[in-house]
């Protein structure tokens, strides 16, 4: 019921995107059909710029890997992007609009490590959160929601495990719930903060083939991550950065050996002696 | 259990489980936001809060009393978020200094008021006086049932079950806020549940409770009760609907069993007199954690024990 009501509303922003930005500029043709579009977006973490004036515009469909070496502000960008952490500076629009009127559009997918497992929720519970937005204040969730929350779950593997406490779950396991809490959002773009961070086999096979398929249904997809090593197999885009935006564009044109180089600061060694495209992840090193 | 119980131990019992299940429902919160210092720290602010309000305006009325212990705690917040930022420390070292200085500032002030006339001292604030609360106009059980008895009733009762329905209604209506904000703060931010405004209505609900509770109880049942019934509770159940249900439990148990072992514990034992019934209470709501910490049955958790193997 209510679903119908924002479908109509989302087409009609669509149509007509707002053109001009907070401070009264005019937003570039692309930002305006970008899913989401960032420019000079500056972080501030205790007088030391974490992020300074990065600038990036995400075309849609396309599935983007943030890429740098560690405190190099990746997780810290897309959160300030969100306004999940205050930024000094930037614009930031989605879908033609300022970021937080199109906040419905998009699923955010925090890392892992960033909340407390052992939490007293049940993994249906957490995918449940999905629906926030569709709920909103003093409404709660009845059967129909439950079913499509598990719906969600088995489309990550994991429906057998909807009433376990989360605490008891692997890592991967709790992964795969966090992107299934993500999928019960029905967006059209997904921010996710290392979603392959220390997951087994099967979970990142599982993650990668659910990504696919929102990138077959027209989704846009952005992911902090990690593994030089499954850039060029799992992305179509990459964006560098240390503290300052390094490269970005297509894979095969900008995740090179130089811009690699550049991004992690000499750091990377082995990259040159295997001959190909970073093989190695920073981490090993 | 005859009117004497009636007219002198059924009003104190009565505010101390008020009290208890108003703490113990919003301290199920403040203990999964590692945040359970938060309760004692407001319940100490509450001091100079008060004492300037009365300074203030002269009188002890519960309104003026309200808003200076409001006040003060949100002074108080304000206070800890410089501390933790200015000095680059912890939350719970930063909670402890400005709430520690902030009542010992209280005191000072206290002493150097003339509040000889009115109610208000340092052992008043810590263990109130639930002793003290008597229902005069009851003579009987019956007394529950004749509306003239009961209009007679003393404020801190129907103050206190406003107190507790408002808790009630609050965590009821921001249950999915709590719940999300609680577990997940930047989620939370990204579906626009207002973590940060849901955090500070959690903390202002706390200073409601701690200085509605304050003139009855004192703060060391308003501080037990915000973490011993959660802290059990916790290693009840792995859900937070029955952990909500478990800390009711025990909260009231610990209101129940405390008031009537300070009240006749002692003479049962052969000794004259009664103790105090504010630390009794929290002392059996001590035991219980402990017990739940021999016993529970969800005490052998997975992240615990890494947390354990990891120290």
């Amino acid at each position: 019921m209510c679903v119908f009501r924002r479908l109509k509303i989302r087409t009609m922003n669509a149509v007509t995107p707002q053109l001009v930005a907070r401070d009264g500029r005019k937003l570039a043709r692309e930002n305006v059909e970008s899913p989401f579009a960032i420019s000079g977006l500056t972080v501030s973490y205790g007088g030391r710029p974490a992020v300074l004036s990065v600038d990036f515009v995400t075309p849609p469909g396309a599935m983007v890997a943030i890429i740098g070496p560690n405190g190099a502000g990746k997780s810290t960008l897309i959160k300030a992007a969100l306004g999940i952490v205050p930024r000094l500076s930037g614009e930031v629009t989605a879908f033609g609009l300022p970021r937080e009127k199109a906040m419905a559009r998009i699923a955010y997918v925090p890392q892992r490590a960033s909340v407390d497992w052992d939490f007293p929720a049940t993994v249906i519970d957490v995918v449940m959160m999905g629906y926030y937005r569709r709920l909103g204040l003093f409404r709660f969730a009845g059967t129909r929601l439950r079913r499509s929350a598990l719906a969600c779950l088995e489309r990550v593997g994991m429906a057998a495990f909807a009433d376990r406490q989360i605490g008891q779950l692997s890592g991967g396991q709790q992964q795969r719930v966090f992107i299934a809490r993500a999928l019960a959002q029905e967006a059209d773009l997904y921010i996710m903060d290392e979603p392959f961070a220390g997951v087994d086999a099967v979970t990142e096979r599982a993650i990668i083939a659910v990504l696919k398929d929102l990138k077959a249904a027209g989704k846009t997809i952005i992911c902090v991550h990690h593994d030089l090593g499954t850039v060029t197999e799992y992305f179509d885009h990459v964006l560098l950065i240390n503290v300052r935006r390094v490269a970005a564009g297509p894979v095969d044109e900008v995740f090179t050996i130089d811009n690699l180089q550049e991004t992690y600061g000499g750091r990377l060694l082995t990259a040159e002696n295997a001959g190909g495209v970073a093989p190695a992840s920073p981490q090993a090193l | 259990m005859g009117a004497d119980f009636v007219m002198l131990g059924l009003v104190p019992l009565v505010v101390g489980v008020l009290t208890s299940v108003a703490c113990a429902l919003l301290g199920n919160f403040l203990v999964l936001r590692r945040q359970a210092l938060i309760g004692d720290a407001v319940s100490h602010v509450v001091l100079p809060g008060i004492v300037l309000a009365y300074l203030a305006t002269g009188t002890v009325a519960a309104g003026a009393m309200l808003l200076g212990a409001g006040a003060a705690a949100i002074a108080a917040l304000v206070l800890i978020e410089i501390v933790r930022r200015a000095g680059r420390i912890e939350p719970g070292a930063a909670m402890g200094v400005v709430f520690t200085a902030l009542f010992a500032a209280g005191v000072l002030l206290l002493e150097q008021t003339d509040t000889g006339k009115v109610h208000l001292d340092v052992e008043h604030a810590l263990y109130g006086n639930l002793e003290s609360i008597v229902w005069f106009a009851a003579d009987g059980w019956g007394s529950l049932l004749d509306p003239a008895a009961l209009a007679e009733l003393p404020p801190p009762v129907p103050r206190l079950a406003l107190a507790l329905a408002a808790v009630i209604a609050f965590i009821a209506l921001f249950w999915k806020e709590l719940f999300i904000g609680t577990f997940d703060p930047g989620f939370a931010e990204s579906v626009g549940a207002r973590p940060g405004l849901t955090g500070f209505a959690l903390v202002v609900m706390v200073a409601v409770v701690a200085v509605m509770a304050f003139d009855a109880v004192g703060a060391i049942i308003v501080v037990a009760m915000f973490i011993c019934p959660a802290g059990a509770a916790r290693l009840m159940t792995d859900r937070l609907l029955p952990q909500l249900a478990w800390s009711v439990a025990f909260a009231t148990a610990a209101a129940v069993a405390g008031y009537m072992l300070a009240a006749y514990g002692p003479l049962w034992l052969g000794f004259a007199s009664s103790v105090s019934a504010a630390g009794m209470i929290a002392t059996v709501s001590g035991g219980i954690l402990a017990l739940a910490c021999l016993v529970g049955p969800r005490r052998h958790r997975r992240g615990m024990q890494a947390a354990d193997g990891g120290a």
